[in-house]
């Protein structure tokens, strides 16, 4: 009996997101009265795993392979699987990200377990079994049973708090049985940028939208963002005319985000946009029109040319520090 | 080779969501219906690579739904895919949508089976990955470039912050997201002729059970009015990043 937690790692090191997995995996486990195991796949070393356990995290599995140093879908869904299994996982949590909506559908098959993805809180009712996730990119909220025995949930960034707690975590070395099947695909090369700071993991994010005219009007966004620690982002007219990277790209069909402050700066606030932002805490929106509807949808709000009002923003910023 | 394309069918993007019946349902008064996106930007790649003549055999379609959903169909016949299947059941889940498809797949030999990332009415994430294992088949998501070069199959896969690129075998499933393809096509003249006659196979549902229900649905919350700050008086913007969102 358990909650079983697939933590994934980048360079050896967790993200936030890991621990907000823990957070939310104790606090069911609690409910339940079942324990809260995580499991982790790849190079990680002793401290890092065992920081799981400041977020309630009962037993740290630690599969290392050098094999498994990148996703393969089918190893690691094969491996969770196993661990699953051994554990007695009534529950089994992923991150609703790149890997867990590559792994959570595959295990939930094996494990014949319905999935609920995108999960924003903890359940509303543990029996019928039903949480609250978005639909509609971020249009409407729906509650969702899940029926069988086995149940998945991907949990979505940023919509529960990390808690602390003491740590009582055990660490054990658990060994899956893989075999060549498993390694059907491979990885033949990585290209990584490493230092920058994610978009899906930033706490403040600033965006440029059509309204910028031309990509090389960026340097007053590319400032507000290196004075604050920001992540860049762009909208979709932005990426696809090439001003700006598609992986920069926020909205219904990029990057679903939720940080703390999105700057939306000659962004008009197209509903497909607002898909992918409308869960940040706090919008702040500059626009020469004052009727976009992006102010409809902003916390704060400067009608005015982001040319002129950025840099004085950025010369008030720096003179408040 | 031989691709099989998973097509979901659902509101246009820019549709007013309302629900009936105790906000227990859908409101599906009115609504355009569309291909969904991802599955959009899958189809444009299977037809940019036929084009640009990769050995490919037949782009086949396949959706679960009633026959409601077939003005979509043709639209992906119209743009170019060669024949199309439909499953004659409502997508009670995404477990018993996978396993439907999986169902047909097992009976034809697809080498690539193409799904988008996401579809823009339940957000599940989770028909590409279910049916990969349903058939047992290697899968790679978040797919953002997909070529084919004789018999070999080269994959640019999505990682947090870079990009991967994948040898696969075959057959196996690419769970495509933007980035894949160029422009969406809108269907020519002599295209929507052409869909008329293209094969549209309504295949009976086998015995599946959906393992979730979604039972209730709400809006989101109304936001409060925006606060406008005079460009003239931006202190008080600085102020709200000091006592209200707090990154001063």
């Amino acid at each position: 009996m358990s909650v079983l937690i697939y933590i994934e790692n980048r360079d050896g090191k967790f993200k936030k997101l890991s621990y907000e997995l823990v957070s939310y995996a104790s606090q069911l486990a609690k409910q339940l009265n079942i324990t809260a195991v995580a499991l982790s796949i790849g190079n990680v070393d002793e401290a890092e795993l065992k920081s799981l356990g400041n977020y309630g995290a009962d037993k740290i599995l630690d599969v290392q392979d050098d094999r498994l140093n990148v996703l393969v879908n089918k190893a690691y869904t094969s491996i969770i699987a196993q661990v699953a299994e051994k554990e007695g996982a009534d529950i089994v949590i992923f991150a609703h990200n790149f890997s867990g909506k590559a792994l959570a559908p595959r295990v939930a098959v094996r494990l014949k377990a319905g999935v609920a993805s995108g999960v924003t809180a903890l359940p509303g009712s543990l029996d019928p079994f039903t949480v609250q996730k978005g639909v509609f990119t971020g249009k409407a909220i729906a509650n969702v049973v899940i029926k069988s025995p086995v149940k998945v949930l991907t949990l979505f960034q940023n919509s529960v708090e990390i808690i602390e707690t003491e740590n009582k975590a055990s660490i054990e070395a658990f060994q899956p049985v893989l075999n060549d099947d498993d390694f059907k695909t491979k990885v033949l090369d990585v290209t990584k940028v490493t230092g920058k700071l994610l978009l899906t993991d930033a706490e403040i994010v600033v965006s440029g939208g059509r309204g910028m005219k031309d990509p090389g009007n960026w340097g007053p966004l590319e400032e507000l963002a290196a004075v604050l620690g920001g992540a860049m982002a762009c909208s979709r007219p932005v990426s696809d005319e090439g001003w700006r990277p598609h992986d920069e790209h926020v909205g219904q069909t990029g990057k679903i985000i939720a940080p703390n402050v999105y700057f939306a700066l000659g962004i008009s606030g197209a509903i497909q946009h607002l898909g992918g932002v409308s869960s940040s805490k706090h919008i702040i929106a500059i626009n020469t029109d004052k009727d976009a509807p992006i102010f409809e949808s902003a916390d704060y709000g400067v009608v005015g040319d982001v040319q002129k009002v950025l840099p004085a923003l950025i010369q008030a910023i720096k003179e408040a520090r | 080779m031989k691709i099989l394309l998973c097509l979901s069918n659902v509101p246009d993007t820019t549709t007013k969501i309302r629900f009936t019946e105790d906000n227990t349902q859908f409101d599906t008064t009115g609504i355009q219906w569309i291909i969904n996106p991802w599955d959009e930007f899958a189809l444009t790649r299977a037809l940019e690579l036929k084009e640009k003549g990769t050995n490919i055999e037949k782009i086949t379609v396949i959706n679960v739904g009633g026959k409601a959903t077939e003005p979509t169909i043709r639209k992906a016949l119209a743009i170019g895919a060669d024949d199309a299947v439909r499953v004659d059941a409502e997508p009670a889940d995404a477990y018993f949508v996978a396993a439907q498809i999986a169902d047909f797949a097992k009976t034809e030999d697809y080498d690539i089976i193409l799904c988008g990332i996401d579809s823009s009415d339940y957000n599940g994430s989770l028909v590409g990955g279910m049916l990969a294992e349903f058939l047992d088949y290697p899968s790679v998501s978040s797919v953002s470039g997909l070529d084919i070069e004789g018999s070999e199959v080269k994959i640019k896969r999505e990682i947090d912050g870079g990009q991967e690129h994948i040898h696969t075998e075959l057959p196996f499933v690419a769970i495509v997201q933007k980035g894949i393809s160029l422009e969406p096509r809108i269907p020519s003249m002599r295209g929507i002729m052409m869909a008329r006659k293209k094969p549209l196979n309504v295949k009976t549902p086998v015995e599946a059970e959906a393992l979730t229900e979604f039972v209730s649905y709400e809006l989101p919350p109304a936001k409060s009015a925006c606060k406008m700050i005079d460009a003239e008086n931006l202190q008080e913007l600085v102020g709200v990043l000091q006592n209200e969102v707090k990154i001063l």
